[in-house]
C-alpha cells in the first residue's frame, strides 16, 4: 500500500449535519473512520451564512437522535458547539480534501452497469456506461493521496460547486468566486463577472459606498439580464446611470493577468484596469459527480433524488446517500441521517427511523392492528398511484399527508370549499355528490383511485361534495407531497392527468356522460403547457379544436375597430373553442394566456362525433355559445357608441392582468378616485396582525385611478409555496395563504413571490393600549411602531428572529380582512378576479 | 363561466359588488344616511313648527331639553369616530359605515342644534358653545369637499410614484447635480450650490397650503443659468448645458412633491381645527349643560 493511501471502515463525504452526524456516531461506535472535508472548517454551507444569522430547528415534533447536540440559534454558537463536540468524540477529519472519483476495487458486479446521460446545451445527449464494482471504494483525493473504505456516506449536499473561470489567469490569487463583505475593499478595480442575483447584489454592494472609491464593473455576456430578478436589474440600471457601476454588455472574459484584465466584445478586443475579479457564474450541481461513483437517481428530472433502499443505501452497494442529496434539506433530518446510516452500515437491523413516532401517531387511529411498515406497505400496495415508490420515499410522502378513516356517509369535503389537496381511497368507496341542488345524484369512486385533483391541479375551490359511501380508509395528500410524488413517480403523474381531464370533462359537460363515452375524445386529448401572454386560439384562423383550461387562466379578445377589446375572462375550468366545432366557420375571437396555464387540447372531429351522439351535450354546448355570442354582440354594440368606454373597461381589465390579478383568488384593490391617503389600512393590519403591516398602499401600480397596492393576491398556484423547507406556507379554509409558526425564516418564499409582498421582519414589542396612548402619550400609537420605538423597547437580551410575514386575509379573525373594514372612505375593496372582471363593469360604465 | 359554481364565502366582509361596483362612504349603502339624518332633521323641524312653546322657542321648554339632549348625545358619538377608527377590534363593522353616518348626522346637528337655541343668540357660554359646533361642522364640510376632490388628483399627480420615490429621485437629481457641478468655475458652482442647500421644505404652512415657489432657490438659480445657456447651441458636452438640464429635472420633480405635499397638507389641515374645536365644543358643552342645571 503506498504512503498516500489510508484505509478505513466508512469514508464520510461532507462535513455539513448529516456528515458530521455520522462522523460522530462512527466515532462513538469505535469504527474507523475518515470525515472529508474540501473547505478548511466544517459545515460550509452553514459557515457561509451571513454572520449572526438565526438558525432554526424545524420540524419541532420531529426527535433529535444524534451524538452531536443542535437545538435553534446563531450560526456562530452553533458551529463552535460542533466543533467542540466533533473534537471531543474524535472524529478523524481530513480538512481541504476533495473527493474527485469515488470506484469500486473489488469484482465486477454481473449486470450492474451504470448508464449516464449527458445532455449538451445543443440539445443532443450522450450516453456512457460504467460497470459497477464491489466494495470497497478507493476515494481519490484532490491532494493525491487515497483513501480505500469498506463503505461511503455521501453526505455532499445540493450547492455543488462554484462554476470557475475557464480563461488564462484564472488561476490568479485575485480571482475569487465569494464576496463575504463589500466594505472591506477600497480603491480597487473590480470586475464582477455574471449577472445572475449574486453578481449584481456583489457589484451593488461594492459601489454603495462612494467613499470607498473602487470602479466596479460587471461583465454581461450577452444584452438581457435573463437570470436576475427585476428588482436587482433596475437597481442595477439605476446605479450605472448614476455612474456608479459599469455595465460591460456583450463580453466574454478572455484573459486575466495581474491589474488587467481583457474581454473580448462583439467590437474587438478591450482590456481595462482590473485588482480583483469576482467570478459569480452560478454551481454546478454535483448530480454528475454522483452519477459518476454509480447511483442512479430517481429520473432524468432536474430535481430528481438519488435511488435509494430503505437503509439509505444506493444503487452502488456500500455507498450510502443522506442528507441535502438524498431529498432532506433539514438540518435535524440530515443529523438523524447520519446517526441511522452508520447504525446500519454498523450492522444494526432493528433501528427505527426516528421520524417512527410521528407516523405511529398518524396510523394510531385507524382501525385494524397494524404497525407502521406494515400500513405503509398497506398504502403502497392499495393505491394505484403509491406503487411506484420505495418504502424510503413512503416514509417521507406519509409524513407529509394525512390518513383518515371514515364512517359511512361522512361528508369529506363540501363543494365550494377552498382546499388544494389530494385524496387517494385505500380501502372502501366514496360518492361524488355532482348536481349541487340535488343530493340524491352522485358517481361512485372506488377503492385505489383518487379524487380531489381538480382543486389541486386547478387551485380552485372544490367542485363537488364527496362523501363516503361506506366505511372508507383515505390518505389526504398535500398540495406539496402530491407534486414532489408526480416529479419522482411518473407513473403516478400519467394516471392523474388521464384521471384529472376525464374527471373535468364529465363535471364541465355533465349531461348523462359516462366514462365510457369520453374513452375516445381522452385518447386524442393532449395537455399543453403555455406560458404567458401565448396565444391558443387566433381570431380568423381555421381550426375547430376545443381548448379546457386545466390551470392558469385565459383572456378572450376581439378585433373590434382595429383595435383588440377585451371580452372575457376565464378562469381554469372553463372551455373554449366550441363555436367552430358547433356552428363552423373561422375563429371569432383570441385566447391568450393571462398568466402561465395549461390546456387540455381536445380534437375537435372527436368531439364533434360525441356531439353527434349526445344531443343533451349538444344542448348545452349550443347554450354556452349562445351565450358568449350575445356578449360579442353586446360589447361590439357598445363599441360604436360608446367607444371610450370599452377601450376603458379593455385597458383596465388588460392592466389588472399585467398586475396579477389573473392568478388571484382575493386581492386587494384602492379606488383612488376615494383614497386619501391616510394609511389606515396598513395600521389597521399592523394592529390585527402583532404590530406589522403586511401591506404597502402607495406602493404598487395605477391605472385610470384604480391602484394595485403591494399586498397577497392569494395565486391560485402560489410562487411563495414553491420552495418552503419547512413546508409553512399552506391555503386556509377561506382560501387565503398563509404562513404558520413553523417559518425558518429562510427568505424563499420572499424572493419567489413576483409581486414584492412578503416581508422578512421580526415582531415588535407589544404597544401600550390605545387609550394609554390617546390620554398619556404612552407608546408610539396605532399602526406599526418605527424600528427605532421597537428597538428601544425591545425585551433585553432576547433577539426576535425574522420570520416571513404576509397577508392572512385577516383569518379567523371577526369581520374579515381589517384593510377594507378601517377604510374610512370605501377606498379600499377586496375583489375576486372573474368577478370583477366580468362584463357588468362595462354595462354600468356605460348605462 | 358556465362550468363555474357561484363562489360562497365563509366570512362576508364588504366586497365589491357582483357587477363590479362599489360605494364611497358618501353614497354609502345608498345615501342611507342621508336619509337617516335628513328625517331625523326633519322630524325636528316639524316638530318645532307644530308645537306651540310659550313665550317663545328657547333651550329651557320639554322641547329644547329634548333636542338639547338629542344634541349633546349626538356630538359625543360623533367624537367617538376618532376612538373607532384607531381601535382595530373583530367583528363585522366598518368604518365606512361610521364615515357615513358621521357626516350625515354632524351635518343634521346644524338643524337639531340651532332649533335647540331657539335662535336666542347671544354673547355668552351657551351661545360658544353653538358657535363652536357650528365651526366643528363647518370644517367639516371643508374636509368632506376636500375628501371628494383631492384623491384623484393626488392619485394623477402621483403617477404610480410614491412618496418616499418622489424624495430619492430628488436626491438622485441633488447627487448628479453635485457631480456635474465639479467642473463648473467658481461662480457657476456657487450657484448649483445655492440649489442643493435649499430646503426644499422650509417655509411655513402657508407655502406648504398654496404650493408656491416663489422663493424657490433652485427656480432663481437655473432661471439665471438659463439666460447664458439659452443662446448658445447645445453641443452636449458643455458641462453648464448638463447643469440646466439638471436644474430642469430638479424643478419637475420639485413641483411634484410640492403638489403631492399640498395635496396631502389640504386633506388633514381641516382636521386640526374640526379635532381642536371639537374639545373646545365638548367642554363648553358641559359649561353650558352645568350652568343651565345650576341656575334651574
Amino acid at each position: 500500500m503506498n504512503r498516500l493511501t489510508e484505509s478505513c471502515r466508512i469514508a464520510i463525504v461532507g462535513s455539513g449535519p448529516a456528515g458530521l452526524s455520522a462522523a460522530a456516531r462512527a466515532a462513538q461506535l469505535g469504527l474507523s473512520h475518515v470525515l472529508i472535508e474540501k473547505t478548511d472548517h466544517l459545515s460550509d454551507t452553514i459557515y457561509k451564512y451571513q454572520k449572526g444569522k438565526h438558525v432554526m430547528a424545524t420540524p419541532s415534533q420531529l426527535v433529535l437522535r444524534s451524538d452531536l447536540d443542535f437545538d435553534a440559534g446563531k450560526r456562530e454558537a452553533i458551529l463552535g458547539l460542533w466543533d467542540e463536540q466533533v473534537a471531543g468524540a474524535g472524529v478523524t477529519v481530513r480538512h481541504n480534501a476533495e473527493v474527485l472519483s469515488i470506484e469500486g476495487t473489488g469484482e465486477p458486479i454481473a449486470g450492474s452497469v451504470m448508464k449516464i446521460v449527458t445532455r449538451k446545451r445543443d440539445g443532443t445527449s450522450e450516453t456512457s456506461e460504467i460497470q459497477r464494482r464491489a466494495p470497497p471504494y478507493r476515494l481519490k483525493l484532490s491532494d493525491g493521496s487515497e483513501i480505500v473504505a469498506d463503505a461511503v456516506i455521501l453526505a455532499i449536499g445540493t450547492q455543488g460547486n462554484p462554476n470557475l473561470m475557464r480563461c488564462a489567469g484564472a488561476d490568479l490569487p485575485h480571482v475569487q468566486y465569494q464576496l463575504d463583505d463589500p466594505k472591506e475593499y477600497i480603491d480597487e478595480h473590480i470586475v464582477v463577472v455574471g449577472t445572475g442575483d449574486a453578481g449584481i447584489e456583489n457589484a451593488l454592494g461594492l459601489a454603495e459606498d462612494a467613499e470607498q472609491r473602487n470602479v466596479v464593473t460587471i461583465v454581461n455576456r450577452g444584452m438581457e439580464f435573463a437570470t436576475a430578478k427585476g428588482a436587482n436589474v433596475k437597481a442595477l440600471l439605476a446605479a450605472r446611470d448614476a455612474g456608479r457601476v459599469n455595465i460591460q454588455f456583450n463580453s466574454e472574459t478572455k484573459a486575466i493577468e495581474p491589474g488587467w484584465i481583457t474581454f473580448t466584445t462583439r467590437d474587438g478586443e478591450e482590456r481595462i484596469r482590473c485588482d480583483r475579479v469576482i467570478a459569480r457564474m452560478g454551481s454546478a450541481p454535483p448530480r454528475g459527480f454522483v452519477e459518476s461513483c454509480g447511483i442512479e437517481f430517481t429520473s432524468g428530472d432536474r430535481l430528481a433524488f438519488p435511488r435509494l433502499s430503505p437503509v439509505f443505501e444506493s444503487t452502488a452497494p456500500g455507498i450510502f446517500v443522506i442528507g441535502a442529496l438524498a431529498g432532506y434539506p433539514l438540518i435535524k433530518h440530515c443529523m438523524n441521517q447520519g446517526y441511522d446510516v452508520v447504525e446500519f452500515v454498523n450492522g444494526n437491523a432493528s433501528l427505527k427511523p426516528a421520524d417512527e413516532p410521528i407516523l405511529e401517531a398518524k396510523f394510531k387511529d385507524l382501525p385494524g392492528r397494524r404497525d407502521v411498515a406494515e400500513w405503509l406497505d398497506y398504502l403502497r400496495s392499495g393505491i394505484t398511484i403509491l406503487e411506484g415508490m420505495n418504502p424510503l420515499q413512503m416514509r417521507e410522502f406519509m409524513l407529509d399527508s394525512t390518513v383518515r378513516a371514515y364512517r359511512r356517509g361522512e361528508v369529506i369535503f363540501e363543494r365550494n370549499e377552498p382546499g388544494s389537496s389530494l385524496f387517494a381511497i385505500a380501502d372502501g368507496s366514496v360518492s361524488v355528490q355532482v348536481n349541487p341542488d340535488d343530493p340524491s345524484i352522485t358517481v361512485p369512486i372506488g377503492k385505489g383511485s383518487i379524487f380531489g385533483e381538480v382543486g389541486l391541479i386547478s387551485g380552485r375551490k372544490r367542485g363537488a361534495t364527496i362523501v363516503a359511501a361506506e366505511d372508507a380508509i383515505c390518505v389526504e395528500i398535500s398540495r406539496t407531497a402530491a407534486l414532489k410524488l408526480q416529479s419522482s413517480v411518473p407513473a403516478a403523474k400519467r394516471a392523474i392527468e388521464r384521471i384529472s381531464t376525464e374527471r373535468q370533462l364529465l363535471q364541465m359537460f355533465g349531461s348523462g356522460l359516462t366514462s365510457a363515452d369520453l374513452t375516445e375524445v381522452l385518447d386524442t386529448a393532449r395537455i399543453e403547457q403555455v406560458s404567458a401572454g401565448k396565444t391558443v386560439i387566433d381570431e380568423g384562423d381555421e381550426g375547430t379544436d376545443i381548448l379546457v383550461i386545466r390551470q392558469g387562466s385565459m383572456v378572450v379578445e376581439k378585433q373590434i375597430g382595429g383595435k383588440p377589446v377585451f371580452l372575457n375572462y376565464l378562469p381554469a375550468g372553463s372551455y373554449v373553442g366550441e363555436m367552430a366545432v358547433i356552428a363552423g366557420g373561422k375563429r371569432t375571437a383570441s385566447v391568450r394566456a393571462a398568466i402561465k396555464s395549461e390546456v387540455i387540447r381536445i380534437d375537435g372531429p372527436t368531439f364533434r362525433k360525441l356531439l353527434d351522439a349526445k344531443p343533451q351535450l349538444l344542448a348545452k354546448a349550443s347554450a354556452d355559445m349562445a351565450e358568449r355570442q350575445n356578449l360579442n354582440a353586446f360589447v361590439e354594440s357598445k363599441k360604436d357608441s360608446f367607444s371610450n368606454v370599452v377601450d376603458m373597461y379593455s385597458n383596465v381589465a388588460n392592466f389588472l392582468i399585467e398586475n396579477g390579478i389573473g392568478e388571484a383568488t382575493d386581492v386587494l384593490l384602492i379606488d383612488e378616485n376615494l383614497c386619501v391617503g391616510c394609511d389606515n389600512c396598513e395600521k389597521a393590519c399592523a394592529d390585527s396582525h402583532e404590530g406589522l403591516s403586511r401591506l404597502d398602499r402607495e406602493a404598487g401600480r395605477t391605472y385610470a385611478h384604480l391602484h394595485v397596492p403591494t399586498s397577497c393576491r392569494h395565486c391560485e398556484h402560489p410562487h411563495c409555496m414553491a420552495d418552503c423547507p419547512p413546508n409553512a406556507i399552506h391555503r386556509g379554509p377561506d382560501g387565503e395563504v398563509f404562513i404558520n409558526d413553523t417559518c425558518i425564516g429562510c427568505g424563499n418564499c420572499q424572493r419567489n413571490c413576483p409581486y414584492g409582498v412578503i416581508r422578512m421582519d421580526a415582531v415588535p414589542p407589544k404597544k401600550p393600549g390605545l387609550l394609554s396612548w390617546l390620554l398619556f402619550g404612552k407608546g408610539p400609537g396605532p399602526g406599526e411602531p418605527s424600528k427605532k420605538w421597537s428597538y428601544a423597547n425591545a425585551e433585553p437580551g432576547v433577539e426576535k428572529a425574522k420570520k416571513a410575514i404576509k397577508c392572512d386575509m385577516c383569518s379567523g379573525i371577526e369581520g374579515g380582512p381589517a384593510c377594507v373594514r378601517a377604510c374610512p372612505t370605501g377606498a379600499a375593496i377586496r375583489v375576486s378576479p372573474e368577478k370583477f372582471l366580468s362584463i357588468a363593469r362595462l354595462e354600468r360604465e356605460s348605462a | 363561466m358556465a362550468s363555474q359554481a357561484p363562489a360562497k364565502r365563509a366570512r362576508q366582509t364588504e366586497r365589491v359588488r357582483s357587477d363590479g361596483t362599489h360605494e364611497g362612504f358618501l353614497r354609502h349603502r345608498n345615501f342611507l344616511w342621508l336619509k337617516i339624518g335628513a328625517a331625523l332633521s326633519a322630524f325636528c323641524l316639524i316638530v318645532y313648527l307644530l308645537v306651540d312653546v310659550t313665550p317663545r322657542h328657547n333651550g329651557g321648554s320639554w322641547l329644547g331639553y329634548a333636542l338639547g339632549t338629542i344634541g349633546v348625545l349626538l356630538i359625543l358619538w360623533l367624537t367617538a369616530l376618532g376612538y373607532r377608527k384607531r381601535k382595530m377590534t373583530r367583528g363585522a363593522w366598518s368604518l365606512k359605515a361610521w364615515t357615513s353616518a358621521h357626516v350625515y348626522l354632524g351635518l343634521s346637528l346644524i338643524v337639531i342644534g340651532t332649533l335647540h337655541t331657539g335662535f336666542q343668540l347671544g354673547w355668552n357660554v351657551h351661545t360658544l358653545a353653538w358657535v363652536l359646533m357650528m365651526l366643528v361642522i363647518l370644517s367639516g364640510i371643508y374636509g368632506i369637499s376636500v375628501y371628494a376632490t383631492l384623491p384623484q388628483q393626488m392619485s394623477f399627480n402621483r403617477d404610480q410614484v410614491t412618496e418616499t420615490q418622489m424624495l430619492a429621485s430628488l436626491r438622485e437629481v441633488d447627487r448628479q447635480l453635485h457631480d456635474a457641478a465639479q467642473p463648473l468655475s467658481q461662480h457657476h458652482a456657487a450657484l448649483v450650490r445655492e440649489s442643493l442647500e435649499q430646503d426644499v421644505f422650509g417655509g411655513g404652512l402657508w407655502q406648504r397650503l398654496s404650493g408656491s415657489s416663489r422663493n424657490c432657490a433652485t427656480r432663481r438659480v437655473h432661471r439665471t443659468i438659463r439666460q447664458e445657456t439659452g443662446a448658445k447651441a447645445d453641443t452636449g458636452n458643455d458641462p453648464l448645458e448638463r447643469v440646466d438640464g439638471l436644474l430642469e429635472r430638479k424643478l419637475a420633480t420639485l413641483s411634484r412633491v410640492r403638489r403631492h405635499l399640498r395635496y396631502k397638507a389640504m386633506l388633514e389641515v381641516w382636521l386640526y381645527v374640526h379635532i381642536p374645536a371639537t374639545f373646545a365644543l365638548i367642554a363648553a358643552l358641559t359649561a353650558h349643560v352645568i350652568s343651565v342645571f345650576f341656575y334651574w
